[in-house]
């Protein structure tokens, strides 16, 4: 099998954007060819991440038309929709086509266009994920973070207060993040006061509602050299996807990700190394209890422990291991088909040395990218080349 | 356990016309393991067996939580609890649990009942969750009626 480089990655500014989805696609895309020094005839293969184009704005066909706007044809092109994880799942199918040898050079562009619908309407086009017997009891996304964190609040003896303090975490790092949709800080009261939103989560637990884009260019790691720098590139060292359970209620532990654990499980088979070995981590904060089950079920920390890394500061960017430098979706924004990828581009760019101000001592970093309510995960890991 | 022959339709009973009062339809399987929401197969593969009506047992909250934030045609504040069934000491597969909503009290408040985790609850029948097509899913693609939870006296 073909190991494989990510050679050239973009992301459009997060946030409310007038760009519909298509043109948010081409911003990124192009900014990407660009990025690797290619044209879009250069392509073999072109992946569209994308859950509800069709849905929010009634615009479906978006990989011929993203292959059209960029001049890819005759590319092979694809849609990957797996609800919120669009984006991871798109990193494996592109990863997967190179690795295969089916391309020798393909990209994936990750968009989502949302701001234009009320957040209840965003929120049912969201839940609509849901099995029957969860979609008439009216539940939402939000609202199943709302019992799964109750659980592991009551369960493992956690302060609420440790929940905020993901949220103020992301928030500082997003101030660093030019294309992050909120460069803000907030504290710790803020959080806490702010409405409920699915008790006891309040308004500053859950990620907003985002327009954005986001592009990665990936090619056999024997030719990467000849496109860019040595230093400018990263290997997909390892990569995993996994399922579990549709109905959320039948877990056999609702504070347990099984996807999280079994992606990622494979993910480090693949790359040969365990969770200790991660420098940088992106993890799927759409709410801020899922940063805790996923530090947890990714091994990083112990069950039920997750909570006192982020109390001790080990999350922070100056932590010992700096999880969601980007913001995460909480900060830079959630536009459901472009998150997975932006995860990846973030890595791409602390692993190659590009992050900036954000940037931390990596050469290794994994992002985890969550759909549904941990139904569907894919956990990709990135090592540099520096 | 199981109450009749296994059926394709996993929102059987639910508001079906020719029911006369709506069953809270759970299916069994034949390695002895029961599901809510039916499957195809059991979590081991097995096939359908039977139904169990979940109407014939309480339960306990798992957790439960206030959505203040609820899509078109879903009433608001929605109270909402994952709810274990304690189906005996015979029955030793996984458990068995369902997502509902919390009935309204019964005074005219307006008001659910409070629930705690552990608090031990029934099903009550409603004849509507949420309104049907207020949403984006099909209004004729599912069965909208169905069981909420209330304390046991």
């Amino acid at each position: 099998m073909e190991r494989v480089a990510i050679i050239g990655a973009s992301m459009t500014p997060f946030g409310q954007r007038d760009a519909w989805v298509r043109e948010l696609l081409a911003e990124a895309g192009a900014a990407a060819l660009d990025d690797a020094g290619i044209d879009g005839d250069d392509l073999d293969h072109l992946y569209v991440s994308n859950m509800a184009s069709g849905e929010f704005e009634g615009q479906t066909g978006v990989p011929n038309a993203l292959a059209h706007d960029l001049a890819a044809q005759p590319a092979y092109t694809a849609r990957i929709d797996q609800t919120s994880s669009s984006g991871g799942a798109g990193v494996y199918a592109a990863w997967q086509s190179v690795a295969s040898g089916a391309s020798d050079l393909t990209m994936l562009v990750g968009g989502e266009k949302m701001t234009h619908r009320t957040t209840a309407e965003a929120t049912d086009v969201i839940a609509s994920l849901t099995h029957p017997v969860e979609y008439k009891q009216g539940v939402t996304l939000p609202s199943f973070a709302g019992l799964t964190a109750r659980l592991y609040l009551d369960e493992y003896d956690a302060p609420r207060e440790s929940l905020g303090k993901v949220a103020v975490k992301n928030h500082a790092n997003g101030v660093d993040n030019p294309h992050a949709q909120f460069r803000k800080e907030v504290d710790l009261d803020t959080v806490l006061d702010s409405p409920i939103v699915a008790d006891p989560l309040r308004l500053y637990d859950f990620c907003p509602i985002t327009d954005g884009s986001a592009a990665l260019v990936f090619c056999p790691e024997s030719v990467a050299a000849e496109y860019v720098p040595e230093d400018e590139y990263a290997v997909v060292s390892g990569i995993g996807g996994a399922t579990d359970t549709h109905v959320v209620h039948e877990r056999a532990d609702p504070t347990t990700m099984g996807g999280v654990v079994d992606s990622s499980d494979i993910a480090y088979e693949m790359a040969g190394i365990g969770p200790d070995d991660i420098d940088v981590a992106e993890l799927h904060d759409m709410f801020t209890i899922l940063e805790f089950l996923q530090s947890e079920d990714l091994g990083f920390f112990e069950k039920g422990e997750g909570w006192k890394a982020v109390e001790e500061g080990v999350t922070d960017r100056d932590g010992d291991l700096p999880i969601n430098t980007s913001g995460g979706l909480k900060s830079k924004g959630h536009p459901l088909g472009a998150s997975g990828v932006a995860q990846v581009y973030e890595i791409f760019e602390q692993v190659t040395g590009n992050a900036g101000p954000r940037q931390v001592e990596a050469d290794t970093g994994l992002a985890c990218n969550v759909g549904g309510f941990g139904n569907c995960v894919t956990t990709t890991i990135l090592e540099g080349n520096q | 356990m199981s109450d009749n022959d296994a059926t394709d339709d996993a929102n059987a009973g639910d508001g079906s016309e020719e029911t006369a009062e709506p069953t809270f339809e759970a299916a069994e399987y034949a390695d002895g393991t029961v599901t809510y929401p039916p499957h195809t197969v059991s979590p081991n593969g097995a096939e359908r067996v039977g139904t169990v009506d979940l109407r014939e047992y309480e339960g306990h909250v798992l957790t439960w939580t206030t959505s203040t934030a609820t899509p078109p045609g879903v009433r608001e504040p929605n109270t909402l609890a994952i709810v274990e069934f304690e189906l005996g000491d015979e029955y030793d597969g996984p458990a068995v649990r369902a997502l509902g909503q919390i009935a309204g009290r019964e005074d005219d408040s307006g008001e659910t009942f409070d629930v705690d985790i552990g608090d031990r609850v029934e099903p009550v029948y409603a004849g509507e969750l949420r309104e049907p097509g207020a949403g984006i899913r099909e209004p004729e693609s599912q069965a909208w009626d169905g069981f909420r939870f209330r304390p046991v006296e």
